[in-house]
């Protein structure tokens, strides 16, 4: 909270304190950067200030999400303190003093105004519909009453035919109108409940709720995400001990007539092409059935990870089938947009639902038999459990024999290995595995993939 | 007011007069870019404009366009400077003897013998220019390191000549189609900007200034349609360009409307693979008014 009321420095450097504990990564040189923009902008339109503080602080369309969040949550509040310290109060809007307000017309006059409305005219509209509709029968819980207030004001996705053909509502409003209404209906109480209270409520971390994509699935993806984003960094540094002993160099001509030049044009000295790291290909397989459901976001996201380093990357999803689904994960850069698109049009043949792991083998082998060599790697992320099928070890052994390393992530406890259906021992016989369900245990996998290889 | 914009809506009406029509946040983040002489790192789907941002604020500040295409395996040879080592040894050569070992060592590292490539270019221009680095996302992590001196100092070292500092302040862009996540170093030296595709109305009125001959009711259609396609879990959404190629076609065609039988002989505009071609048939064409008989 601010010291001094007028100390906005010190209020800009509280914002940036909210954004780093909600995942954003601001420096100080950023902090810098945004001081001196907000130097040449002028203050009075509230998007320019944001978008001043937005481009010099929040670095990727992820971190834009968040900064919106944050910003609103932040300045609402700071605002809200200000209004408390100063005694300023919003005027009270009235209802049936004079003149009896015409519900049905501030019904349609809502419904009209989300559909070109500007911010503020939500705002009044907002107010005028707590006044209204949320008297006296506050539950204490905002989202309580903002669907209260909602469902009275008749504002509903689903189209409602008995209406005026000219009224918005007829035909349903869409889904991010009523949530902007719903939006400034919920600032509006909060604001009325800090004016009563005299004091801030207690400040809630955004949920992963606020934090999902509109549409994206809930699931608390944010800690998996952080070691993945650090798996990335280490693997980006770390890939460069992954180069090949390369007997045969290239000659570097230029360099070596440079070089020439002290020897007066004689090539005494030859100069070689710095060898680039070369990053392994990387065979992953994945398994998406319900059986790892609980693991399946984190495996997809070191997915994810993975192809962001290693650009000859192939990545198969399957339950009973092969699925290749390397395509989805190049084009989308979004975790949640290829998490979704890998369920929604992966095309994995599931019949039954159930891993077979036998079948995957042969068909695996049939895809890409040609294309395995010594320096591929192969990486299953699965728990082994056949279902009582055939698990086909030898099929898997001629993949491992193929490929230069294979590594088995399992999602389960070593205490529960090899029970019930579980075969993982015949398979780790011929490849290293990993007991893979916390993100220290990532670490190790980490460790041994980018372990330079001994050959 | 060429060259010196004094406020936001200076670099809009000024990007707006070169045929570029800026967003709120591109004229923004283009003016703090200009006053801040800080990088702006631009990123965005393909075909939102991007590279055409470079130009259009080339344009209006006055300014030469110096361009760095990136590709993968692209160095510092071919992206800095190289030593021109044909004429040094020519040098070399023509001196043989006569002059001491020292006169000559100092001579060859002359900046006569340096080969400029465009950041060297762009840093050692007498009048300031718009340094575009397209395509950052398509280098190697160590190209993107070697950037990051000549991004926060504006300056380069060469061993043998020591700094070269920027003689004026250039407006560098780097633009990326996000196919690869770019260091939190190269991040922490940019302003951040965004461009996703324009809303219709905005859109609408690009194609209008583009070709204005269109009639309004063809272009509104038009955007839509484009919209619509984006919509589309497509290989390649239709970009900004091909909507304003699309214009253009439709214009030389002379269509009053857009309807079925047009857009299925002008898909091929705006769609560019096979299968996303029946995709699109499939669920926008369907939608269009059926063909009039004519």
């Amino acid at each position: 909270m601010l010291s001094d009321p007028l100390d906005f420095d010190g209020a800009l450097v509280a914002f940036a304190a909210d954004l780093r504990a909600e995942g954003v990564t601001v420096g100080t040189s950023e902090l810098l950067d945004a001081f001196s923009a907000l130097e040449l902008v002028s203050w009075g339109s509230v998007t320019e200030f944001r978008e001043t503080l937005a481009a010099t602080i929040a670095k990727s369309p992820d971190d834009r999400r968040l900064f919106a969040l944050v910003f609103d949550r932040f300045f609402f509040r700071e605002a809200e303190l200000q209004a408390v310290r100063l005694e300023v109060s919003e005027p009270q809007v009235r209802v049936g003093d004079g003149g009896e307000l015409d519900l049905d017309d501030l019904r349609r006059q809502i419904a009209r105004a989300l559909e070109k409305g500007s911010d503020s005219d939500l705002r009044d509209l907002a107010r005028l519909a707590i006044a209204a509709f949320g008297k006296g029968q506050g539950s204490g819980v905002l989202g309580v009453d903002v669907q209260r207030i909602r469902r009275a004001l008749g504002l509903r996705t689903e189209p409602q035919p008995e209406l005026a053909p000219d009224d918005p509502r007829h035909d349903g409003i869409p889904r991010d109108q009523l949530r902007r209404f719903e939006q400034a209906l919920r600032r509006e109480l909060e604001r009325a409940q800090i004016e009563r209270n005299q004091a801030l409520p207690p400040k809630r971390a955004l949920s992963d709720l606020d934090r999902a994509l509109p549409g994206g699935p809930v699931q608390d993806l944010a800690a998996v995400h952080r070691v993945v984003a650090q798996l990335r960094r280490r693997l980006a540094t770390q890939g460069h001990e992954l180069r090949g002993h390369t007997r045969h160099a290239h000659v570097d001509v230029r360099a070596t007539m440079r070089a020439s030049l002290g020897t007066g044009g004689v090539p005494v000295e030859l100069r070689y092409r710095p060898r680039r790291p070369r990053r392994p290909e990387l065979f992953v397989l994945c398994d998406v059935s319900t059986s790892v459901t609980s693991a399946s976001a984190f495996f997809l996201s070191i997915l994810h990870a993975l192809h962001d380093v290693f650009r000859k990357q192939r990545s198969f999803v399957f339950i009973e089938r092969i699925s290749e689904v390397t395509d989805v994960f190049r084009r989308e850069r979004d975790f949640r947009a290829a998490a979704a698109a890998v369920s929604r049009d992966a095309g994995v043949a599931d019949v039954s639902g159930y891993t077979d792991y036998g079948r995957v083998w042969s068909e695996f082998l049939d895809e890409i038999e040609d294309e395995l060599h010594p320096r591929a790697t192969v990486i299953v992320l699965g728990d082994a459990r056949t279902n009582g099928r055939p698990p086909r070890e030898d099929l898997f052994a001629a993949i491992t024999q193929r490929a230069g390393r294979t590594f088995w992530l399992n999602p389960e406890p070593k205490l529960y290995w090899n029970y019930g259906d579980s075969v993982i021992a015949a398979y780790a016989q011929h490849c290293e595995a990993f007991e893979c369900w916390r993100t220290d245990q990532l670490e190790d996998f980490v460790r041994a993939l980018t372990r330079p290889r001994v050959t | 007011m060429v060259g010196n914009p004094t406020s936001v809506a200076d670099v809009a009406a000024g990007l707006r007069s070169v045929g570029y029509l800026p967003g709120e946040s591109t004229a923004l983040v283009s003016f703090l870019a200009a006053k801040l002489g800080k990088p702006v790192l631009v990123e965005g789907p393909a075909g939102v404009g991007k590279t055409e941002l470079a130009k259009a604020l080339a344009k209006y500040l006055g300014r030469e366009l110096v361009r760095l295409q990136c590709y993968e395996g692209l160095d510092e040879a071919k992206a800095l400077y190289e030593w021109n080592y044909r004429k040094q040894l020519l040098r070399i050569q023509a001196e043989s003897g006569e002059a001491g070992w020292d006169a000559v060592q100092d001579d060859i590292f002359g900046e006569q013998f340096l080969l400029a490539r465009p950041l060297l270019t762009a840093i050692s221009s007498q009048a300031p220019v718009v340094l575009l680095i397209d395509e950052i996302d398509k280098t190697d992590q160590e190209f993107e390191a070697m950037l990051l001196e000549l991004l926060s100092d504006f300056q380069i070292t060469i061993p043998e000549l020591g700094r070269i500092e920027a003689r004026t302040h250039p407006v560098v862009l780097l633009t990326s189609n996000n196919s690869r996540e770019l260091t939190e170093a190269l991040k922490r030296r940019c302003l951040y900007l965004w461009l996703d595709y324009p809303d219709l109305e905005h859109e609408l009125e690009i194609v209008r200034m583009h070709s204005p001959d269109l009639p309004e009711t063809v272009a509104r259609k038009l955007v839509e349609v484009v919209s619509l396609v984006r919509e589309l879990d497509l290989k390649k959404p239709p970009s900004i360009a091909e909507s304003i190629d699309w214009a253009r076609a439709l214009l030389l065609l002379g269509a009053g409307s857009i309807d079925q039988a047009v857009f299925r002989q002008t898909m091929s505009v705006i769609v560019k693979h096979r299968t996303d071609m029946d995709t699109v048939a499939e669920r926008v064409g369907v939608r269009l008014e059926p063909a009039r008989a004519a």
